[in-house]
């Protein structure tokens, strides 16, 4: 962020005298600012995409190599050594020469609990949101908009109020160290995502519903067999938007755990990063380690990237 | 089941009575007369039973964390032993901790740099997709920083800004300038992890503001341009207003999550040099977890939650968000 402005801006000069001659019909101001425009925006690009590929570079470099060689563009003496080294699939002998610490970090089975973790909230939340927001969308009830206000009444409290005390409750609860203590705060009640699926129900035709309804169908087999199949793609997004969300979570899992055995990827990363030695860290290492935490992120990314990119345009709009 | 269809075939013809009528009305009415019809008999009992799990769910772990978060932060709470209530004993002690004030200052420094600089370059950025490219990949990328934790984005950026092998530095060197200590100055601190906190968070906030840009219906430019305005009025005087509403929900959003910035702090600074970056949550976090004093870090989670709620009642107030300026 800080520095791309300046190596910009020797390629900006150079644009500018070339854009004028190549489109000599249009008005010289104009294509001007367009040109100027491309610049900014290959700008942001590259300060935004370059950190991916420094991650890369230097997971892929020796450790001490890079000592001697800081500013390589491509990787300093190639090795899969730092992925060997954060997987646990290297001797500890091996792993100290190569530059890391000997204590193993054994990333796999926080790659196991991020997994399960993010898949079991996000499924139960979407579950039970799609529930609570079919009743609302299509039920009649009493008490129905008194619910509906109070729900939307917790967006407005920030985590912060209700974190320390959460805490309490799971500990008091005998939860800490479990899955259950991380996943049940977030499992049940989301108003964000009520609402938006409350939103879309309410957008969608009755009439296949009420032809549903004529042929015999009970209201249950309607929520299963009608509205959740129509309201599949909302449904989609709000899983890989809350996916996201758990599989980056730092601050709860880092209040209510303490064991490795339940700790999720982040905050591996972050004891890694913290017990590194502060002379000579394992930057190889944790930039391996920091790729293993993103990737399933990027594939993610790689398979869904339309469908995030328009729903969160979507979520703004709201 | 017999009777039920019956029923509501005698219901139907209601329904298309109301046919040529406005939509609205129309739903209204069959709203109206679906209230008493048979297909809404058991609503009431089905409903109970689907928010049966979110009503839980709000109650257990929103609802009663609140009040209970409100009830502690007048008490002296250790958690070994039970809550002792001291009145307004935390929010005195409040009003006299200087490291509680400084640490309200560096938060707010936090805020005004990285809520600042995400604005203006997502706005820009914003503008500037709008006006060039519809291509997914292009916002594809630019969100990439939005789908990873905070945790790895403040991991490669201190190897990125690291004093002596960073590559940053190296640029800054290699371009003639000192290399800096980017995130062990007390100066550097703060400013260091909000381009962090922007780099994380402008894609997003940036594809927020385009969406509304898509938003805005073209042949308002095309009046603008017969009228003869040229890019930089059009975008002052039609886009920025027509925005409003859009920015400042994303402005109100931005500042609430940068008040509540902890992750990038505790994977960098913890807090430090000498507390220089020790914000808020940093703050309340040590207290509780590392003092156990949770009765004091409930009243300062209480009085970040007022703030919270203040700023946000201000800029609302001042951005008259909900109408944009042509409504």
């Amino acid at each position: 962020m800080t520095y791309t402005p300046t190596t910009t801006s020797a390629t900006l000069i150079g644009s500018d005298r070339m854009t004028p001659a190549r489109v000599r019909g249009h008005s010289r101001k104009f294509s001007f600012g367009r040109s100027l425009a491309w610049l900014y925006l290959i700008g942001v690009l590259f300060v935004t995409i370059f950190p991916f590929y420094w991650i890369l570079r230097t997971a892929l470099s020796d450790n001490y190599a890079l000592l001697s060689n800081p500013s390589s563009i491509l990787p300093v003496d190639f090795t899969w050594g730092p992925f060997r080294r954060v997987l646990g699939l290297a001797a500890p002998a091996e792993a100290v020469a190569e530059g890391g610490s000997g204590a193993s970090i054994q990333l796999s089975s926080f790659l196991l609990n991020s997994i399960v973790y993010a898949t079991v909230s996000t499924a139960l939340i979407v579950f039970f949101s799609t529930l609570a927001a079919y009743a609302f969308a299509r039920l009649q009830w009493r008490g129905r908009e008194v619910m509906f206000s109070m729900f939307l009444a917790a967006l407005m409290v920030p985590g912060i109020l209700t974190l320390l005390p959460n805490f309490v409750l799971i500990k008091e609860l005998g939860l800490l160290n479990t899955f259950a203590g991380m996943i049940l705060p977030g499992a049940l009640f989301s108003a964000f995502n009520i609402f938006f699926l409350r939103q879309f129900m309410l957008g969608l035709s009755t009439e296949t519903e009420e032809a549903a309804l004529l042929d015999g169908a009970g209201r249950v087999r309607m929520l299963f067999g009608i509205t959740l199949p129509m309201a599949s793609g909302p449904i989609i997004t709000l899983f890989i938007l809350g996916f996201i969300g758990m599989w980056n979570d730092y601050f709860w899992p880092l209040l209510v755990t303490t064991d490795s055995s339940v700790q999720p990827l982040t905050l591996a990363l972050a004891v890694f990063k913290q017990s590194s030695p502060q002379a000579q860290p394992d930057w190889a290492g944790l930039m391996a380690a920091t790729l293993v935490a993103a990737l399933p992120m990027l594939l993610l990314f790689m398979v869904f990237g339309r469908r995030i990119v328009n729903s969160i345009g979507f979520t703004g709009l709201k | 089941m017999t009777l039920l269809k019956v029923e509501a075939d005698v219901s139907s013809p209601a329904n298309n009575l109301n046919a040529r009528r406005p939509r609205k009305d129309r739903r209204a009415a069959r709203r109206a007369v679906n209230a008493g019809a048979p297909s809404h008999r058991g609503d009431g009992r089905l409903a109970w039973i689907l928010i049966a799990p979110a009503l839980l769910g709000f109650v257990v772990f929103a609802l009663y964390p609140t009040l209970r978060g409100v009830y502690l932060s007048f008490t002296e709470f250790r958690v070994l032993t039970p809550p002792t209530w001291v009145g307004l004993d935390n929010f005195v002690k409040l009003a006299g901790d200087e490291v509680f004030w400084q640490s309200l200052g560096v938060t707010i420094y936090f805020v005004v740099i990285a809520v600042g600089l995400t604005m203006t370059f997502s706005v820009l950025t914003a503008a500037v997709l709008h006006r060039l490219t519809t291509s997914t990949v292009v916002r594809g990328l630019i969100i990439l920083p939005f789908l990873i934790s905070s945790v790895v984005a403040a991991t490669v950026w201190s190897w990125m800004l690291d004093t002596q092998l960073g590559v940053v530095n190296l640029v800054i060197e290699f371009l003639g300038g000192d290399g800096q200590q980017f995130l062990s100055s007390r100066a550097w601190a703060i400013p260091t992890i909000a381009l962090i906190h922007v780099w994380k968070n402008l894609g997003y906030t940036s594809i927020i503001i385009f969406a509304g840009l898509q938003t805005i219906p073209p042949t308002i430019y095309e009046a603008g341009r017969i009228d003869g305005a040229n890019e930089r009025q059009m975008f002052l005087r039609l886009t920025m207003p027509l925005l409003r509403p859009i920015i400042a929900l994303v402005l109100v959003l931005n500042v609430i999550g940068a008040f509540q910035v902890f992750d990038i702090i505790a994977v960098t600074t913890k807090g430090g040099p000498a507390n220089a970056s020790n914000v808020l949550q940093m703050y309340i976090y040590n207290k509780a977890f590392g003092q156990f004093d949770f009765g004091y870090a409930s009243a300062m989670s209480m009085a970040l939650f007022v703030i919270l709620i203040a700023i946000t009642f201000i800029q609302m107030r001042m951005l008259r968000a909900n109408e944009s300026d042509n409504s």
